[in-house]
């Protein structure tokens, strides 16, 4: 019970700051948290990244393994994305199978992926109707202060432009680095109090009365859209919260990834 | 994995070069992470576990409360991308069993009585897995638990034994394991030399498993000096910039 009322006071807190145009942690409204990231972390992964957005820890590993391909695409790898919220990352997490909020986060990755066509499935061929390359994106929480989308998005795409098709490894020739055709990035913009704010902490986002995720690509085009929390939203405001989640995406993708 | 036999060791030396009785790197950093009370990444040659402490903290279920002391959680978890071949993500039978004598190496230093009716919540990842990662889960475990100021009597360190080509080695890395003929990983108090975790895989005959025993022991005091040093200067540090 302690915990609801230190809850509920962190979040007026948060609430009044914003109100008097300002953050706890003295960011602007669209000012991220600073990013760092670190690649190839993991040697056992077929390419992997660490993602760090202030205290917000994700690591995204990628796994290429040969499977049979789903019977309705015979002809086209499968990109399957995983993510699991462990209890490590924060208390709020609990074991156990899958919650809402690890399906929403690994769904929304695939989707501004899939919807990017990032990847050429038909490339991922081996054998019509039998053998195709099977890609695991699988997102590992470390430590969640908040914002946990736009940090996986964004090791997603950064490990998958580091893959290398282990053909090799199963005596398989062909051509092994991941052809990647675009690179889209996830922005969150949350709503509190009526102002608009990018890249929310922990106590952002439980004030936060709405908030969409956008996915956008190198052509500026969106990928891949998520809205959540308890409030709807006007026209106006999401038109406004896109503009923003490009505007962003722009800026994180000419630092931090290549142009394809 | 293919599964032909090859040779462990030659001219008197280990594929990796090292000592029968040497450990492979490690590296501690303690208070890794934010939102935990206590945290720590330990690497063990090419294993990499991070474990985090939460707690202690109410109980849920109620019913799995003890109204005389804490009860301690353990919770062992590899990443997907953390083997070989892809693990399919959450547990299976093999990380309970892990998680389970983890947890039983760990409850004999934690003064859970000053507790009643609370969780300690231990929780290890490994990222990635070369051979070990229980005991590399232990070592970080261990630390974690201090790091997050819960009362203990003192550490637990924990290396494995093996027996390799015929000889006993200490601290196996994933080829020594997968081709060799014995594991066994270990767990131990250093101050009071009480061995708290104890397991084996494969065949050792009687004198090999003392000789193993006490390299073991040997090697769990070289990683509870480590595990000291990065307590002792996380704190001086903190300590100076306050």
């Amino acid at each position: 019970m302690g915990q609801e009322v230190i809850e509920d006071i962190r979040k007026d807190y948060v609430y009044d700051l914003i109100e008097q145009g300002k953050r706890a942690d003295g960011r602007g409204f669209l000012d991220f948290r600073d990013i760092t990231v670190e690649r190839d972390l993991i040697k056992k992964a077929d390419g992997s990244t660490r993602v760090q957005i202030g205290d917000t820890v994700v690591l995204v590993g990628v796994k290429v393994e040969p499977g049979a391909p789903f019977p309705d695409t015979p002809n086209k790898g499968v990109l399957m994305t995983n993510a699991e919220l462990v209890p490590l990352a924060s208390p709020e997490f609990e074991s156990g199978p899958p919650g809402e909020n690890s399906i929403e986060l690994a769904r929304v990755v695939d989707r501004g992926i899939r919807g990017s066509e990032t990847i050429d499935l038909e490339k991922l061929c081996i054998e019509e109707g039998e053998k195709v390359w099977m890609v695991f994106i699988d997102i590992h929480t470390l430590d969640n202060d908040g914002n946990l989308v736009d940090a996986a998005a964004l090791g997603a795409i950064m490990s998958l432009l580091n893959v290398t098709i282990p053909y090799e490894q199963y005596g398989l020739t062909g051509e092994d680095t991941l052809q990647i055709r675009d690179t889209p990035v996830a922005v969150t913009v949350v709503e509190i109090g009526g102002n608009l704010l990018v890249d929310p902490n922990v106590y952002e986002e439980s004030a936060a009365t709405s908030k969409l995720t956008v996915i956008s690509n190198a052509d500026g085009s969106i990928s891949g859209l998520q809205k959540s929390g308890s409030s709807g939203l006007t026209e106006e405001k999401i038109v406004k919260m896109i503009e923003i989640g490009i505007e962003k995406a722009r800026e994180i993708r000419e630092k931090y990834l290549p142009k394809i | 994995m293919k599964e032909e036999k090859i040779e462990l060791i030659k001219d008197g030396k280990r594929l990796s070069g090292r000592g029968f009785e040497e450990l492979r790197p490690i590296k501690i950093d303690v208070g890794v992470l934010k939102r935990a009370d206590g945290s720590c990444y330990f690497e063990l040659g090419n294993n990499k576990a991070l474990a985090a402490v939460y707690g202690p903290r109410e109980m849920h279920p109620r019913h799995f409360q003890n109204a005389k002391m804490a009860v301690v959680k353990y919770r062992y978890n590899m990443a997907p991308f953390s083997v070989d071949d892809r693990k399919r993500p959450g547990p299976d039978r093999r990380s309970q069993e892990i998680s389970m004598v983890s947890r039983k190496a760990l409850d004999p230093v934690i003064l859970r009585e000053l507790y009643p009716k609370t969780a300690i919540e231990v929780y290890v990842e490994v990222l990635q897995s070369d051979a070990g990662t229980r005991t590399a889960g232990i070592n970080a475990a261990s630390v974690a638990l201090a790091d997050a100021g819960i009362p203990m009597k003192d550490l637990v360190s924990s290396v494995a034994i093996g027996k390799i080509d015929g000889e006993v080695v200490l601290d196996l890395d994933a080829k020594e394991d997968n081709f060799g003929e014995a594991d066994m990983p270990v767990a131990m108090i250093a101050r009071t030399n009480t061995i708290t975790l104890l397991q084996m895989d494969g065949r050792l005959k009687k004198e090999e498993f003392e000789r193993g025993l006490k390299i073991a022991m040997t090697g769990c005091r070289k990683i509870y000096e480590l595990q000291r040093a990065a307590l002792v200067e996380k704190y001086s540090k903190s300590g100076n910039e306050e």
